[in-house]
């Protein structure tokens, strides 16, 4: 996450810091924002180009690859069409230095499903096809139910990652589980390992399959989906590649979500936009994972629905049928 | 296997006297009748019509199946379990026992080897009628992760099948030498066949000592192989956390069960082979009484495994692996879990230990039960695990909760199954289905014994 809530200067300062440091590092920057195809001679042209307009003045802030703001002389910037090849191989690696964590505040969680739906119209699902799906649950008979937001855990031991013959799903430097829609034999190897229930099949042609006719797919939005092929919640990588939250925490209407790095130590409420402190969120919350006894290590965090200030509603009963 | 075979008994009166009544009993079915064409002709049918379901499965995709979310794995890879299963026998008969010395296997080494390479081939075709995206299975040797189960199946199934092929073949080399002379009046194609097969063989004593030292290398090899097939089929299962799945004895369990089912094939196999050949000659009723008593003896094995499978959980009955053996005892599954394990084992066991029962007819009403009851086992062992899910099944279509197979799914299953037909009766009837120069030498040596002792 961008953090909107740091001083101006501290921003300007990494500004500063950024162009200062190691000279080659930068001119790569500014080739991968600046040209075309061969590497090697994009980079002098580049460097040339900047040698020439640094005396121009007028300048631009850019967000590097790795969410980095550096300045760029104004007349280097170019219009940049996105090769296939490198958005896989980008989708595949992660985002730098990142290490994503989702809170799941169950005490706030009245089963308004916006998080679904923003999550199903920005991922091309049917109404019954879930990256995310809110669950009813009810540990004992003694014991209150409460609504659970259930996206895929991200684990740090994924059993669907050790499984997986193709290396289609994998795990991103950043925690986030990937699936690469173009590599998927369909065989639900992933499926059957899954203790959450996290995945999703395309049993038919997927519900946008007309309209997304042409698209070029993106792994990291798994748009357009794929007939034959598994999908599951991404934690919108593709927002985050834009600093943005993911959709279903920034549609939450009562601030279930918090969403950030576990690096910086910090996260941000969806709904609020409040930045707090990770641990001490979980800390004084008696935050908890899902079946943490499985070992699969998730990245995603529950807090207990404890001190809620509404009764538990049952929801209203939707029948859902399948659609073609 | 042990080849007791020097020059001189090649060269003997008595063992070229027995090689002619062998081959010529043996050879007589080897020919194009009509009986033949009619069956083949009904089972390419079959087939065909099955083959237009995959068709329809491969056009609108894998939900013309009952397959859904919560039960992804249905029919097809209980199916595959029970194929790769069933064809564990070539193991079980021509390496164990083999290797053992048992002579009288060896009219039924040869049947054993044929349903293993007619189910181990055809278990990888079903795993592929599994899979949403056909058209990428190069992917699977392009981009093989080697941490996945999945890998070490396709690569042990497949070494499978090719050593079971050639334990097929390389003792049918010298019967295609013997037969070539001996198929008059069989179409010239199939004459063709044999010469070409049988690769210029002359009955050296030195080609015999080198296939003596082939059979031995594999039938040695295989006996890892066919441990190593099914353990990886039960760890596709195992290796995952869900309950009633994520088991300890799930290889041996896999492998125990695997024998029950290759064995009753082969005693199905035996009977149509000896009543539609007229082999009674060379598969006795001694033959049948001794497998039935292999029958019995891995059907109590079988037992003992699924009393460890069921009753320690079912002790102990931890929450989720309660809810899924209520559902076997006494649930939607219980009629059929029931069925399974009394007609297709206990009962069988205990008829079995009766000589009576030990005959070639009730033998085989008792192994079409033990067979069909093997196939349900699979399904149950596959299918009611994933029925309950650690987390609640919410918000989803009806269909979706309970996996009922479609007509599609049927269909497609019994495509593979048509095709072992296809198989087993094209290695059966086309190719000698006893091993000729096996039996004359037996069988002459036996004489030379006779007369020794007079």
């Amino acid at each position: 996450m961008r953090k909107k809530d740091k001083g101006k200067d501290s921003e300007d300062n990494k500004i500063d810091e950024i162009l200062e440091s190691s000279r080659r590092d930068f001119l790569k920057k500014v080739g991968i924002v600046g040209v075309a195809s061969v590497a090697g001679a994009a980079a002098i042209y580049s460097g040339y180009r900047y040698e020439h307009a640094k005396t121009d003045g007028t300048s631009v802030k850019v967000l590097t690859e790795d969410n980095r703001l550096v300045l760029i002389p104004k007349d280097q910037m170019k219009d940049y069409k996105p090769d296939p090849k490198r958005l896989l191989l980008r989708g595949r690696d992660g985002i730098k230095g990142k290490k994503w964590v989702m809170i799941i505040d169950l005490s706030r969680c009245r089963n308004a499903r916006k998080c679904v739906n923003a999550c199903q119209g920005a991922h091309h699902l049917r109404p019954y096809e879930y990256h995310i799906n809110t669950l009813q649950m009810q540990e004992s008979i003694n014991t209150p139910a409460y609504h659970m937001p259930k996206p895929c855990q991200h684990c740090d031991n994924p059993p669907c990652v050790s499984v997986c013959p193709v290396d289609a799903t994998f795990k991103r430097q950043d925690g986030i589980v990937l699936i690469d829609n173009e590599r998927c034999i369909g065989c639900r190897f992933c499926m059957a390992a899954c203790p959450y229930s996290a995945r999703m099949f395309h049993w038919q042609e997927p519900l946008a399959t007309e309209a997304d006719k042409g698209k070029e797919y993106d792994i990291e939005l798994n748009v357009p989906q794929k007939k034959g092929t598994i999908s599951k919640c991404l934690f919108s990588a593709d927002r985050l590649r834009e600093g943005a939250l993911p959709y279903c925490v920034s549609a939450c209407p009562n601030g279930v979500f918090y969403f950030g790095d576990e690096n910086e130590n910090a996260v941000t409420n969806g709904t609020t936009k409040e930045t707090v402190n990770l641990k001490e969120l979980l800390e004084k919350n008696g935050a908890f994972r899902l079946m943490a006894e499985l070992g699969t290590k998730p990245r995603v965090y529950y807090l207990p629905p404890k001190n809620r200030i509404f009764d538990f509603e049952k929801g209203e009963e939707q029948e859902y049928k399948e659609l073609t | 296997m042990a080849y007791k075979m020097s020059v001189s008994q090649i060269k003997s009166d008595s063992y070229n006297d027995r090689l002619e009544i062998v081959s010529s009993d043996i050879l007589r079915n080897v020919r194009f009748n009509k009986g033949f064409i009619i069956w083949l002709g009904f089972l390419i049918l079959a087939l065909s019509a099955c083959i237009f379901a995959y068709y329809i499965q491969l056009r609108n995709g894998l939900g013309v199946t009952g397959l859904r979310d919560v039960t992804s794995w249905g029919m097809y890879i209980s199916n595959f379990v029970f194929f790769v299963a069933t064809s564990l026998v070539g193991m079980l008969i021509s390496s164990v026992l083999g290797l053992s010395g048992a002579q009288w296997v060896k009219p039924i080494a040869r049947i054993a080897e044929i349903i293993a390479v007619a189910f181990a081939a055809v278990a990888g075709l079903v795993i592929i009628s599994d899979m949403g995206r056909p058209d990428r299975l190069p992917y699977v040797f392009l981009f093989g992760r080697v941490q996945s189960p999945i890998l070490w199946d396709v690569t042990v199934v497949t070494t499978y099948f090719f050593v079971s092929l050639l334990l097929w073949f390389l003792p049918v080399i010298p019967d295609l030498a013997i037969a070539k002379t001996r198929l008059k009046g069989r179409p010239g194609i199939l004459i063709k066949v044999y010469e070409l097969l049988s690769l210029k063989w002359i009955h050296h004593p030195k080609q015999y000592e080198i296939l003596r030292q082939a059979m031995r290398v594999l039938l040695i090899l295989i006996v890892p192989l066919a441990f190593a097939i099914h353990t990886v089929t039960s760890w596709l299962f195992a290796v995952t956390p869900r309950p009633g799945w994520d088991s300890s004895i799930f290889g041996p369990y896999f492998i125990s069960g695997a024998f029950v089912s290759g064995t009753a094939a082969v005693i199905i196999a035996m009977y149509f082979f000896r009543v539609s050949y007229n082999l009674q000659k060379y598969l006795t009723e001694d033959h049948f009484e001794k497998i039935g008593r292999i029958l019995v003896l891995v059907s109590i094995v079988y037992f003992y495994f699924n009393l460890n499978e069921f009753m320690v959980p079912g002790y102990k009955l931890k929450s989720l692996d309660a809810i899924h053996l209520r559902e076997l005892f006494k649930g939607e599954y219980a009629p059929l879990f029931w069925g399974v394990q009394i007609l297709g084992l206990i009962i069988p066991i205990l008829l079995l230990l009766i000589k009576r029962f030990r005959k070639p007819f009730p033998m085989l009403i008792i192994s079409i039960a033990v067979l069909a009851a093997a196939w349900f086992k699979r399904y149950l062992i596959v299918v009611p695990p994933q029925g309950h899910p650690f987390l609640p099944v919410q918000h989803v279509p009806v269909e979706w909760v309970v996996y009922k197979p479609t007509l599609i799914e049927t269909a497609v299953t019994f495509a593979s199954i048509l095709l072992v037909l296809i198989i087993v009766t094209i290695l059966s009837k086309l190719f000698p289905i006893l091993p000729v120069w096996e039996l004359a030498e037996e069988e002459s040596a036996s004489e030379i014994e006779k007369t020794d002792n007079k």
